[in-house]
């Protein structure tokens, strides 16, 4: 037990026809990220930095929604939203509502370490982003053809489209624990496809979404209502911190006993080193490796 | 058991030397809340109602950092924002970044019970506002002079104030007639409970003096700032960026569950463990107890249980 560990997730509730060369690009896609954050933790970089690390790479590619690959609000544009939080302080840094920001993770990590605040939104967080002097591009260059269709598929079922329900890709998130027991999470969401302008989900908001504390740091994904109203990612810790469970067991009831009928899942890692993915959806997009050498990539 | 009501006006640096002037108007407000919160349970309303009634007064009375009187962003415009939860089935609804919404709880409500969604903010939820017919104003109808001399020693002492914060120590060395100017307002909050053990919560503010546009603090943040489940339902108050790291409100609700404490125990306990003179809360269980802890110098409050009981303090006990 103990040494470094991390966890990635692309999202849960996958379409069990997604077809087999889009899962294969999904698993490509978090394999190699979790490579980059063994090669990070290998260098002693702290907890903190593999996350957002981690978190820039999956924001960059377009395969999942977050970053460009966000799928679309009802306007057919992309908001998007991001959060960070470092388990040793609890000190944490969100943001929401952004539009040119070419990486959110790392404007909500300005925010946490460059404001006197938690939680950046909308025109107040460009404006942060603006006078930080992070790169920022066109709303165009988050928009790929696949959110564009899929958005029109929705309004045509005049929904909002959950992950699973058709096929839309899934928010994304990383956990890291590294050797000096220091755990920190990250998520980044280009939220709900077809959602409406100005909504926040639950990725953002600490506690709901994300979490991290000395115990443990979590990332989860999957229906924001169910997320939100269960509090999942501080579940996992608090049962962990007051019921005296250990990671596997916390997750495992969290899972199984919070979110009612909604439909959710979850990374987590402990500051001794376990992983730990729960999920209650069809599949979740997930990765992990442990110093250990264990190492895993895989959906269902 | 019958019902229960509590309700916040705000937690903090409240100087024991608040004059008369400033101290008997915000007395008289939350004695005037608790009223219509008596009214309303006496009329056999909802929780839910009874909550989000009681913000409603409390954002229009202007001495409360809630809807008119919010304090002011560090460009002196105000942003609102508030939150409201049904213990029963935990459905929520929050808001942010309001400006011309009167009444901000309100439409927290409304995103509750009339979008897919659980939280909007800036002009997407201004636009609902207009959507759904909200009264709306202009935004000079929030700000109050109280608040504009607040922005103005923030920022001449270069600082984003928590709600109650005192002025600078030089002013209040000097004896300085703004000497209370910081330390009477705060987020407002009301939670309740009927007799059969429905509990509802709601918590509306204008967030923090001289605060970075944009900035979204722990009141609409389920789990920190407002929360409420089958147990208890809670409404914080305080440094928000404490509430929020502290996941305050769940934690009392948790600790109940967890720990097997009673509601009194779990409040203060979680209150316990932010850092002092951050957070205030208060909180009424499925069973009917009141609690209103807090680690600051004060918190503006009031309570009332169906058997008679009311009470009205800003000071005193802590562990109420």
């Amino acid at each position: 037990m103990g040494g470094w560990a991390i966890a990635v997730h692309g999202g849960a509730g996958v379409d069990p026809n997604l077809p087999k060369e889009r899962q294969e690009e999904g698993m490509r896609l978090l394999g190699r990220c979790v490579d980059v954050g063994i090669s990070a933790l290998r260098s002693n970089i702290p907890a903190i930095d593999v996350v957002e690390l981690v978190v820039r790479e999956l924001e960059t590619d377009p395969l999942f929604n977050s970053g460009r690959g966000s799928v679309l609000t009802e306007n057919g544009t992309v908001e998007m939203e991001a959060i960070i939080m470092d388990g040793p302080k609890r000190r944490c840094g969100a943001v929401s509502g952004l539009t040119t920001v070419k990486n959110p993770i790392s404007l909500a990590r300005l925010v946490m370490d460059k404001s006197p605040h938690s939680y950046l939104a909308f025109s107040g967080a460009e404006e942060f982003a603006e006078k930080q002097g992070v790169e920022l591009v066109d709303n165009e260059y988050f928009i790929t053809e696949n959110n564009v269709a899929m958005l029109k598929l929705a309004k045509e079922a005049n929904s909002i489209v959950f992950d699973y329900r058709i096929p839309a890709p899934g928010t994304v998130g990383c956990a890291v624990v590294d050797k000096e027991g220091r755990c920190a999470a990250a998520t980044s969401t280009g939220g709900l496809m077809n959602k409406m302008r100005g909504r926040i989900g639950d990725s953002p908001l600490i506690g709901c979404g994300t979490y991290a504390c000395e115990l443990c740091g979590v990332s989860c994904t999957g229906e924001g209502e169910a997320i939100i109203r269960s509090t999942l990612a501080r579940e996992v810790a608090a049962v962990m911190e007051y019921k005296g469970l250990n990671l596997h067991e916390a997750v495992d009831f969290v899972i199984r006993n919070r979110l009612d009928e909604g439909k959710a899942g979850l990374i987590a890692l402990s500051k001794k080193g376990e992983v730990a993915c729960g999920f209650n959806t069809t599949g979740m997009f997930r990765g992990c490796a442990t110093e250990d050498g264990f190492m895993e990539v895989g959906i269902w | 058991m019958g019902w229960a009501i509590a309700l916040h006006g705000g937690a903090g640096d409240i100087p024991l030397s608040l004059p008369p002037e400033r101290r008997l108007p915000r007395e008289a407000a939350l004695r005037h809340c608790l009223g219509i919160g008596i009214a309303a349970f006496k009329a056999h309303k909802h929780p839910l109602d009874v909550a989000e009634l009681v913000v409603r007064e409390l954002e229009n009375h202007p001495n409360f950092n809630a809807g008119r009187g919010s304090v002011l962003t560090n460009s002196g415009t105000v942003e609102m924002e508030a939150c409201i939860m049904d213990g029963k089935t935990k459905k929520c609804g929050a808001v942010s970044g309001l400006t011309t919404v009167v009444n901000a709880i309100s439409l927290a409500r409304l995103v509750m019970e009339k979008t897919p969604h659980i939280y909007l903010a800036f002009e997407g939820a201004e636009a609902f506002a207009r959507e759904q017919g909200l009264e709306t104003v202009d935004s000079s109808y929030f700000i109050t002079p109280e608040n504009i001399e607040r922005l103005k020693q923030a920022q001449e002492a270069h600082r984003v104030q928590i709600d109650y914060t005192q002025p600078v120590q030089k002013e209040v060395k000097n004896g300085a007639a703004n000497a209370d100017g910081d330390s009477q307002i705060g987020t407002v909050g009301c939670v309740a409970v009927d007799s059969e053990g429905n509990l509802a919560t709601a918590t509306s503010t204008g967030g923090l003096v001289n605060k970075m546009l944009g900035r979204i603090g722990d009141t609409p943040i389920i789990g920190a700032g407002t929360y409420a489940n089958h147990l208890c339902a809670v409404s914080a108050t305080g440094r928000g960026e404490a509430i929020i790291r502290g996941t305050v409100a769940r934690d009392v609700a948790a600790v109940m569950e967890f720990k097997g404490l009673s509601l009194k125990e779990a409040a203060a306990y979680v209150v316990d463990q932010v850092p002092r003179g951050t957070t205030g809360l208060v909180a009424v269980s499925s069973t009917g107890e009141v609690a209103m802890p807090f680690n600051t110098t004060g918190m503006f409050r009031a309570c009332a249980t169906e058997d008679g009981y009311s009470e009205i303090a800003i000071w005193d006990s802590p562990s109420k």
